[in-house]
């Protein structure tokens, strides 16, 4: 009797030592839409406290960097730009670039950033990664105002340059999906790994360094000997950014055959990271 | 009543190593087990480890095979030392970490109460972090927006919403934790000692609010704590926890007492033997003693009967001005009354080196139960020795009144009275 009494008994929560391979409760996420906001809001309004310029160092830093590779790969080094004016492509590189870099090194480090309030309280972990991937967006689109600037200036200024309305221009949450998808994906990765071996850390920081050179930020992949192209061509990064750049600017036409190997490497990335980071989850506080 | 949560075979095994395994070996072990489908075999090591020699292994299981129900609307005081397993027990039940084996299952939402103010940013505002920190804790915006009034006037920190929480003391910090958390409405909410911090006045509040939750509302609260007090105030029920098992599940009163009887095995310790002294040194007790006053050895006594204390020392020479001095506490480590020949006599001349100290106490005015002594020896105000839970006093119920009846309260003072009625 009292056996079928448990036997009947429904229970909300059950907490056994195993997750599902990919049990991402993704409608627990969505219930906790309003935490995710609010690490948003958090990041953004707690970074720039006490400063006096605020969110304007977003433009600050990428004017900058534009600048100096202005001067030096274009001027003095004279990498060409692939037929556009050297501070837009220089500029929409570093644009989509930014947003890939932060994410992907602040998403890495999830979790031995946030161990102290993940060692307290429980709240579906996705939360964080999304909120990052979320508050670099705010940043992304302060950046692309500027661009927007740029691309206004060097249109009226520039004879060489004409900006295009063209329907390709619909296209552009595009390549931002597709970062923000790889981040997350290569994020969430890393930052499970780095729960019990740190040196990932290590090597995640210079190695974004580096992959930056590989990625058509400051070099195009169309201004390259034909054997290295084929090699750089397989960097699903250096394909966004020529992506963006293409539905932006119009300097040469989408390589479709790019966009869906990126998206294809998107969601084999995302599904690893996903198992892994689900996997990490629930031990991680063992060992991090 | 329905069962709230019910725990069945909880284990929680830690690895002292610092990463995996602590080897690419035995990671690499467990990882090919995994995908023959085997059992781990670094599981097994732990076990058999337990059984036998401890200290071989570097797996230790912080929880063993823990099992029990919670009925929904109870206040559980899990008690037990530092290292039982109490904290992983509740860091398993708020999902921080899971089970190595084992399963907890519950009803309705579970919140955690592992630290107040988790969360908190200190560049933003109290009010931007009651928002933050009431979502962390499984809140909408829209339930929290609803109960903010409720929150600021329970924080009692109206005046510093608006200002960074870099800039409150630790206390307002606390407050404005607790407020957020207690407002919290989870089916079953689980408290880890949240209570040590604040003050009095706070903490009474913060207890009242816990009751409230349980009694009016009818949720299920599991509460942590070393304080036997707060565990006796707030909770219906009690768990004690002993090197990752349960040792008993029952009523609070017996809980605490069992709880405190493990508590005071150093009262057990030959005297002679304890290290954990205070004081200069040069004198030390040695045994204490109880003798009726024909000089019959004692083990417990009776509630209004003559008895003395002996408490036997050792000294490296023969001291002058001593003070003995015995402080009689209830278990629960309140100080019931002070016996010393500071006070009611004066202090000894002069002390041989080797001897007793006697103290006869006459009509012993104290109720049945079990009283602790601390005992100190000072020369010149100067502590020569000093030993926490020397002894235990056992008092068994006596005719202290001469009427042959007693008033039930445990561990009390009995006071001789006369009561009349005037016009």
């Amino acid at each position: 009797m009292k056996v079928n009494l448990a036997e009947k008994e429904e229970w909300d929560i059950e907490i056994e030592p195993k997750n599902g391979l990919l049990s991402l409760n993704l409608k627990e996420v969505w219930r906790y839409k309003d935490l995710l906001m609010l690490f948003v809001r958090r990041d953004f309004v707690a970074e720039y406290k006490q400063t006096l310029l605020g969110p304007i160092w977003y433009l600050i830093q990428p004017t900058f960097t534009a600048f100096t590779y202005l001067f030096i790969l274009n001027k003095m080094g004279g990498l060409p730009t692939d037929g556009l004016p050297p501070m837009l492509f220089y500029l929409s590189g570093l644009t989509v670039w930014g947003y890939f870099s932060s994410s992907l090194t602040k998403v890495s480090d999830t979790f031995i950033a946030n161990s102290n309030i993940f060692g307290k309280v429980y709240f579906p972990r996705l939360i964080v990664p999304l909120s990052i991937i979320t508050s670099n967006l705010i940043k992304l689109a302060l950046q692309f105002s500027l661009l927007v600037f740029f691309i206004g200036y060097f249109h009226f200024t520039d004879a060489s340059f004409t900006f295009h309305f063209h329907k390709e221009l619909l296209l552009l949450p595009l390549p931002i999906i597709l970062m923000a998808g790889i981040s997350l994906g290569m994020g969430l990765f890393i930052s499970s790994m780095t729960t019990k071996y740190r040196d990932l850390k290590f090597a995640l920081t210079f190695g974004v360094q580096l992959l930056m050179y590989g990625s058509a930020v400051i070099i195009s992949l169309n201004t390259i000997p034909e054997r290295f192209k084929e090699i750089l061509k397989w960097n699903p990064i250096a394909n966004v950014v020529e992506l963006f750049r293409a539905i932006l600017l119009g300097n040469h036409s989408i390589d479709w055959f790019g966009v869906i190997y990126s998206f294809v490497f998107l969601v084999i990335l995302l599904f690893i990271g996903a198992i892994i980071f689900n996997k990490t989850e629930k031990t991680f506080m063992d060992t991090v | 009543m329905s069962v709230a949560i019910k725990i069945e075979n909880l284990s929680k095994q830690y690895n002292l190593g610092t990463i995996g395994t602590g080897t690419v070996g035995n990671d690499l072990n467990r990882f090919i087990a995994k995908v023959r489908g085997k059992e781990d075999p670094n599981l097994k090591i732990g076990e058999t480890n337990d059984r036998t020699t401890k200290g071989d292994s570097s797996l230790v299981w912080a929880l063993k095979d823990i099992n029990f129900e919670v009925q929904q609307g109870e206040i559980l005081g899990i008690i037990g030392k530092n290292g039982a397993g109490k904290s992983t027990l509740l860091k398993i039940l708020s999902k921080v970490t899971g089970p190595t084996t084992g399963s907890i299952k519950a009803k309705g939402r579970i919140a955690s109460l592992l630290e107040v103010g988790t969360g908190f940013h200190p560049e933003l505002t109290g009010r931007e972090n009651i928002f933050l920190n009431g979502a962390i804790l499984g809140m909408t915006k829209l339930e929290i927006k609803s109960k903010l009034d409720e929150i600021v006037d329970f924080s009692g920190v109206e005046r510093y919403l608006d200002t960074p929480v870099k800039r409150y003391s630790s206390g307002m910090m606390v407050r404005l934790g607790f407020a957020v958390a207690a407002h919290l409405e989870p089916e079953i909410l689980v408290v880890d000692e949240v209570l040590a911090v604040g003050d009095a006045e706070f903490q009474k509040k913060a207890i009242g609010k816990m009751q409230d939750i349980s009694t009016n509302q009818g949720r299920t609260v599991l509460f942590v704590s070393h304080n036997m007090g707060s565990i006796q105030a707030l909770c219906n029920k009690s768990l004690i926890m002993k090197n990752g098992q349960t040792t008993f599940h029952g009523t609070v009163e017996k809980g605490i007492n069992l709880y405190l009887k493990d508590n005071i095995g150093n009262a057990n310790l030959n005297l002679v033997d304890r290290k954990d002294r205070k004081g200069k040194g040069g004198f030390v007790f040695t045994e204490i003693k109880i003798y009726d006053l024909n000089g019959n050895e004692l083990k417990s006594i009776m509630s209004g009967m003559d008895f003395e204390f002996r408490l036997h020392y050792k000294s490296s020479e023969r001291l002058k001005n001593i003070v003995a001095r015995i402080e009689l506490t209830n278990s629960k480590g309140n100080i019931i009354t002070v016996l010393n020949n500071y006070h009611c006599a004066n202090p000894f001349q002069e002390i041989n080196q080797i001897g007793y100290i006697s103290c006869e106490i006459k009509k012993t005015p104290l109720n049945e139960g079990e009283f602790i002594l601390n005992v100190s020896c000072l020369q010149n105000l100067v502590l020569l020795d000093h030993v926490d839970n020397a002894y235990q006093l056992i008092v068994n119920e006596g005719d202290f009144f001469g009427t042959g009846k007693l008033p039930t309260i445990k561990e009390g003072v009995l006071i001789n009275q006369k009561w009349g009625i005037y016009d």
